[in-house]
């Protein structure tokens, strides 16, 4: 056996630690996708006519297109008709911690979250979603004084909807992409966040995702909007159980800043990834874009993304106002058989726009791990700018990383710069740690973190700390 | 006790289909307090006993043993050959871009204590302990800040070294050229560092080509290796001679 075989068997042995699945009491929707689905999730959540009608014409503009081209994704057909759409706990609306389901909080213990020590982790509200509802809302009145909205999205439809309807689709309209459209027509439940004139939020915004009821496809919609001049960080943290199936995860995310408005939006995502086969893992497939609509806004999108058998996700930025700022600091992690196609999109417009792509790509295993970007430098975009630096890292000798930078420039002032490394981590590197001590697993997850550091540190402190953990809990094995 | 003890070590390299022997019979003792220098023509395999005694990958034991005081090396992870105290100074150290300096160092020491059931050292005690140590091998302080080894010229990963012998202050210290491509000063560095090191409990193997060392590390024996033997061994007189007659007259 060579080094690298002894690598990825020691690697795939590995089980997922957060693989575990809740019995709640669940309302679920027949399986299957017809426009009586749509009408009994709209009706469930007793939605206004405007939405459903909505989501009619998602479904509409649904059924005429094709599933995605899979470039560099290797997957088989997903029934569409095999997944309910619709599942929450029959339990709502809880007042005290006592009323949630004792079988929800074991859940979010066993996955190193207990809702007491959220709830005291300061600064910190925390909007936990399980399956498609939101179950319970934290730091809401702290939140309300500053008269900041945070809360779920069918929430928001029926206390403002005037908003939601305001802004719903309008950064990833409904024809989109193929997911997207689905989505529409299907979503269950997200975050809303409403940020007024000029409120600097005064706590980081958390919501934890979690996929729990087995054949659930989850269709979240989040929808954050920064009214002029106000500032918000929102950070989202998922991990699911251990499954047979694959599960189709199709999120939308929609950021509209306004003027001087800044939106920072970071995710750890670390959902079951499958066995060493693939076999079980989620398939990831998320819209997420943000709008700077006014001038000097910022919107800035940090990810950490480990999980996933697929995940397919470009996080962009559509610069619209003049001088905005988009970012994008991404590090994606595959092992064994898990495949990640992921990147970004800035789409300058607006005069003096800036943005900047910073892509940390690791690849363990026979895991094939692939950043798309593109820049966009549309005729209005005097003097844009763009940096982009993509890095790859290879650790054993069976995995694949590949770049794919796309630029369409159709102003002469702009100044584009892109910057690209493939490393390995060499076995010479490993002994030399060793050879001082460290035993490799450590090394791995030093010469990693260290591989990690610029994204790393765009992210809340929290965050940073648990990104790093969950690196090294992702890779365990992954050396010999 | 001895704290070295080598009998009969034959080792190959190379994948299992085309194994090639390097070491073929090699004895090597060393007790506590003493300084053995290893000298021979290049390729004869002394990089291959270091690599082989600290447990480089690639390399097979096919006859003989070793043990460090009474582990059989053998039987130990190369992290573990670390942490009871073999040390090797690298031919060619190695860069980690990324990971600093003083955050490998310290994830070491750690490593080393952890092992020992030791207390952690904390970190603002070591942070001052290592800037000393960097100055007392002629580097600056911002090279523990920068990734290991990363874009240091040749004589500085040398004093790198040196330095995190200082630091873990091993029982065996296995030094492989540690004095190739130094200037002058840096010689005289290198030289009094392993000095500062030495002590009756502890080891010195020092691999080299130049008798110029051997005037500053004063070697109680010099052995020449060829062919993945010892051929001869003697006191220091013989790497005069050595570069006197070369090693032809030997072999
Ligand atoms: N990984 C390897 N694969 C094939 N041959 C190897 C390998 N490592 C060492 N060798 C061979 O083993 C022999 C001994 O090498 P070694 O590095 O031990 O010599 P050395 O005595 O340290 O030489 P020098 O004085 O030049 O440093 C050489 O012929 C070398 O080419
Ligand atoms: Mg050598």
């Amino acid at each position: 056996m060579t080094r690298d075989e002894a690598i990825i068997k020691k690697h795939t042995e590995d089980v997922y630690k957060y693989g575990f699945t809740t019995d709640i009491d669940q309302e679920r929707a027949e399986v299957g996708l017809n426009e009586d689905t749509i009408r009994y999730i709209s009706a469930k959540k007793n939605e206004p006519k405007w939405l459903l009608d909505w989501r009619l014409k998602a479904f509409d503009v649904w059924k005429k297109m094709e599933s995605p081209d899979w470039a560099h994704l290797n997957i088989s057909a997903i029934d569409y008709q095999s997944i309910s759409y619709y599942a929450s706990s029959k339990k709502k609306q809880y007042n005290s911690i006592d009323e949630v389901d004792p079988e929800i909080l074991k859940t979010y213990e066993k996955l190193g979250i207990p809702l007491e020590e959220q709830k005291m982790l300061a600064g910190v509200a925390v909007d936990y979603v399980m399956d498609s509802d939101s179950v319970f809302t934290t730091f809401k009145e702290k939140l309300s004084e500053a008269g900041v909205i945070f809360c779920s999205i069918s929430e928001a439809v029926q206390e403002h909807p005037e908003l939601v309807k305001k802004y719903l689709g309008t950064v990833v309209p409904q024809r989109d992409n193929y997911f997207a459209a689905l989505n529409s027509a299907v979503f269950s439940d997200g975050s809303f966040v409403y940020i007024p004139k000029g409120v600097r939020c005064p706590m980081e915004l958390s919501t934890y995702f979690r996929i729990n009821e087995r054949n659930t496809g989850q269709f979240e919609r989040t929808l954050i909007i920064a009214d002029a001049g106000s500032h918000v960080s929102y950070l989202e943290g998922c991990t699911a159980p251990m499954r047979d199936e694959n599960q189709l995860h199709a999120a939308v995310v929609e950021l509209v800043a306004l003027e001087d408005a800044e939106i920072k939006y970071s995710t750890v995502q670390n959902w079951y990834p499958g066995d060493e086969n693939g076999k079980g893992g989620i398939y990831n497939f998320v819209t997420k874009r943000g709008l700077c609509g006014g001038a000097r806004s910022k919107i800035s999108w940090t990810q950490v993304e480990t999980g996933s058998a697929i995940t397919w996700k470009y996080p962009s930025v559509v610069l619209r106002g003049d001088d905005s700022v988009g970012e994008f600091y991404s590090v994606a992690l595959t092992n064994n058989r898990q495949q990640a196609d992921t990147g970004t999109k800035m789409i300058h417009m607006g005069k003096n726009t800036k943005s900047t792509i910073v892509s940390k790509g690791i690849s363990a295993g026979r895991s094939e791990n692939c950043y798309r970007g593109l820049v966009r430098i549309s005729p209005t975009a005097e003097n844009a700018r763009n940096f982009t630096q993509c890095d790859s890292l290879l650790i054993g000798g069976e995995c694949g990383a590949h770049t794919f930078p796309y630029i369409e420039n159709k102003n002469n002032s702009a100044i584009i710069e892109h910057e690209a490394s493939t490393s390995k981590v060499s076995d010479d590197q490993l002994f030399a740690c060793q050879q001082r001590g460290i035993d490799s697993e450590k090394a791995v997850g030093m010469i990693v973190n260290g591989f990690c550091k610029e994204v790393f540190r765009e992210l809340p402190m929290e965050f940073a700390v648990e990104a790093g953990k969950l690196l090294e809990v992702s890779l365990e094995g992954a050396v010999g | 006790m001895s704290l070295l003890q080598v009998t009969n070590l034959h080792a190959t390299v190379g994948a299992q289909d085309e194994q090639k022997a390097i070491l073929k019979g090699l004895n090597l003792t060393v007790n506590p307090g003493e300084v053995h220098a290893i000298m021979g023509p290049n390729g004869s395999g002394k990089s291959t006993l270091a690599n082989v005694l600290s447990g480089r990958p690639g390399y097979t034991v096919t006859e003989g043993s070793m043990h460090l005081a009474d582990a059989d090396l053998a039987e130990l992870e190369p992290h573990e050959r670390a942490q009871i105290g073999l040390f090797l100074a690298f031919q060619y150290p190695v860069e980690i871009p990324g990971v600093s300096n003083m955050e490998f160092l310290k994830a070491s020491v750690d490593s080393l204590a952890r092992a020992r059931g030791e207390d952690q050292t904390n970190t603002a005690t070591f942070i001052k302990h290592i800037r000393q140590l960097a100055t007392s091998v002629d580097l600056d302080p911002q090279f523990l800040k920068r990734g290991v080894n990363e874009g240091f010229s040749g004589g500085e990963k040398k004093r790198n070294e040196i330095m995190q012998l200082l630091l873990l202050e091993p029982k065996l210290a296995i030094l492989d050229e540690t004095d190739s491509g130094l200037d002058i000063d840096a010689l005289q560095v290198v030289a009094e560092g392993v000095n500062r090191y030495k002590s009756e409990n502890n080891g010195v193997v020092l691999i080299t080509h130049y008798q110029r060392l051997l005037d500053y590390i004063v070697p109680d024996f010099v052995h020449v290796l060829a062919d993945g033997k010892i051929i001869q061994s003697g006191d220091k007189s013989l790497a005069l001679e050595l570069e006197d007659k070369g090693y032809a007259w030997l072999t």
